[in-house]
């Protein structure tokens, strides 16, 4: 009895000890995002509250806490207030299975890659119970968008990562990022760059971020599925979304950039100088590169039109990563380069 | 032919690294945000904001009741009540309000007043708090003139050539 008691308490600790940085790293994230969107359109973005505005996170915090959660007369009380949490529940659940070190890893599963699927396509429920239960038309259609979106681009999601799985043989991500060792070059993005760009570019629609923010689309229907809630219910959507962000680059970093891994190995002098440099720190690197990268996009495009965004899924990116799938077999039995090789069976 | 060249455009992502090539950029140039209590844009001195009635310099009040203000405000912000004063018999407005709330600074009251009476300041962060407060009264308005009456003597000097 006392060792489940103890076990139970280790885990409860790990899962705070990935929660609690997640959370803070969410609220500078949109800070972040303020910023660079600010200095990108030649402004300098929030600045007024402690030094240089790094406490302006904080302050919306608090914020949105002190505010009233309003439920809609004609609203469906209780999935009204259960939708966030469906919507934040599997995008806090993914981080279980994300290897943060060679050995720093919740749950070393090895099911991981179909888990990670999983997780982050049941949060659409939480989208369509939000929409549904508002009683709000804007928030049904972009319950309704954002569903058909999900679903579409999952698709070609899942295919590019079939890609990785064929790469790597495995489902585990430790063993997906092992399978990368040898420095840059031998990474999976060049010979998966097809499908690294395609895994990215879902990857955003996923989350319905700009230019994929079809849900939203505040010049159309105001916030979409979220524009009945107010207060902390309003602020768990926005952890999702941004919680998602997140994972999408640290999974991008993962599968297709080496994870933990150097970038220098194997290369002699910069290796030994570098050598210091923990795993986790390459990973919150390159994670943070592609972070950067999803509100630059944000940043230069503007909104696709819907028949566009279903045109780029279907008869685009699911045409193309099949036909990759197909080069990428070749590849592999080919035995081509640093990355398949002693693979090849010609 | 054009269709291959398209067909290699899209597929490279040319037109969006080509966006965000720009966008990149502008993340290093120089930011123009003025940090406004602190930093003001320059203003000019015709600038439409608060509005104030002024006095002569003996301290009577310019305005005569003409009602022109009134009748030229296209948003029928002003309402005036016009009738002799107590002491002297003169024609002066016992009631002269407008209401902020309809008012769109256009300054056509101030160029129709005879007697430069009815100005438009260069004071434009004012704020109500109570409901109501938007109708600014006679008293009120000559004292925002009293306030700012230097500056407003000096705008309209500098502008004197061109009315
Ligand atoms: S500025 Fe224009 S709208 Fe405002 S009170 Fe004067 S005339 Fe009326
Ligand atoms: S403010 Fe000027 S225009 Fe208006 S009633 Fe008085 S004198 Fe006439």
């Amino acid at each position: 009895m006392l060792d489940i008691i103890i076990d139970f308490f280790i885990i409860g600790t790990k899962i705070g000890l990935i929660l609690l940085p997640l959370i803070l790293a969410v609220a500078y994230t949109t800070y972040a995002e303020r910023k660079i969107i600010g200095y990108m359109q030649m402004r300098v973005g929030p600045n007024r509250v402690g030094p240089k505005g790094w406490l302006q996170p904080i302050a919306d915090v608090i914020k949105l806490l002190m505010k009233e959660v309003v439920v809609p007369s004609g609203a469906n009380k209780g999935l009204f207030l259960l939708a966030p949490i469906l919507f934040i529940a599997p995008s806090f659940a993914a981080w279980a299975v994300i290897p943060f070190d060679a050995e720093l890893v919740l749950a070393n599963s090895d099911v991981g890659l179909l888990y990670i699927l999983a997780m982050t396509s049941i949060a659409v429920y939480g989208v369509i119970i939000a929409g549904w239960a508002s009683n709000s038309k804007y928030a049904l259609i972009g319950s309704l968008r954002s569903a058909s979106q999900i679903i579409s681009y999952e698709i070609a999601m899942g295919f590019a990562l079939v890609g990785v799985l064929m790469a790597s043989g495995s489902m585990n991500l430790g063993q997906i990022v092992q399978g990368q060792e040898g420095g840059f070059w031998h990474w999976y993005w060049i010979p998966l760059l097809p499908l690294l760009v395609i895994y990215w570019i879902s990857g955003v629609a996923e989350t319905n971020r700009a230019p994929f923010d079809l849900p939203e689309g505040e010049s159309e229907i105001v916030a979409g599925f979220h524009v009945e809630y107010a207060g902390i219910s309003f602020a768990l959507f926005f952890l999702a979304e941004y919680a998602n962000m997140i994972l999408i680059s640290v999974l991008t970093a993962l599968f297709f950039f080496g994870g933990w891994l150097n970038p220098f190995q194997g290369i002699p002098f910069v290796e030994d100088i570098t050598g210091w440099v923990p795993g986790m720190a390459w990973l919150l690197l390159k994670a943070g590169f592609f972070l950067f990268l999803m509100i630059w996009l944000r940043a230069t495009f503007p909104r696709y039109r819907y028949d566009q965004i279903m045109r780029l899924g279907w008869k685009v990116f699911i045409p193309v990563t099949v036909v990759w799938l197909m080069i990428l077999t070749f590849m592999i039995k080919a035995g081509v380069g640093p990355w398949f090789s002693g693979r090849g069976v010609f | 032919m054009s269709k291959l060249k398209h067909f290699f455009r899209s597929y490279t992502l040319k037109d969006l690294l080509t966006g965000l090539r720009i966008t990149g950029k502008h993340l290093w140039r120089r930011k123009v945000t003025i940090q406004f209590p602190e930093e003001q844009t320059p203003q000019s001195p015709r600038f439409r904001g608060l509005h104030a009635l002024r006095r002569y310099p003996n301290g009577e009040e310019r305005c005569i009741g003409c009602k022109l203000c009134e009748a030229v405000c296209p948003a029928a912000a002003i309402t005036i009540d016009a009738g002799p004063r107590q002491d002297d018999g003169t024609r002066r407005t016992t009631r002269y309000e407008i209401d902020m709330f309809k008012c769109i600074y256009c300054g056509f009251c101030e160029e129709s007043c005879p007697v430069d009476s009815i100005v438009e300041t260069r004071v434009m962060d004012y704020h109500f708090e109570k409901r109501g407060d938007n109708i600014l009264t006679k008293a009120q308005l000559l004292a925002i003139g009293d306030k700012y009456e230097d500056q407003i003597a000096e705008d309209r000097k500098q502008d004197a050539k061109y009315r």
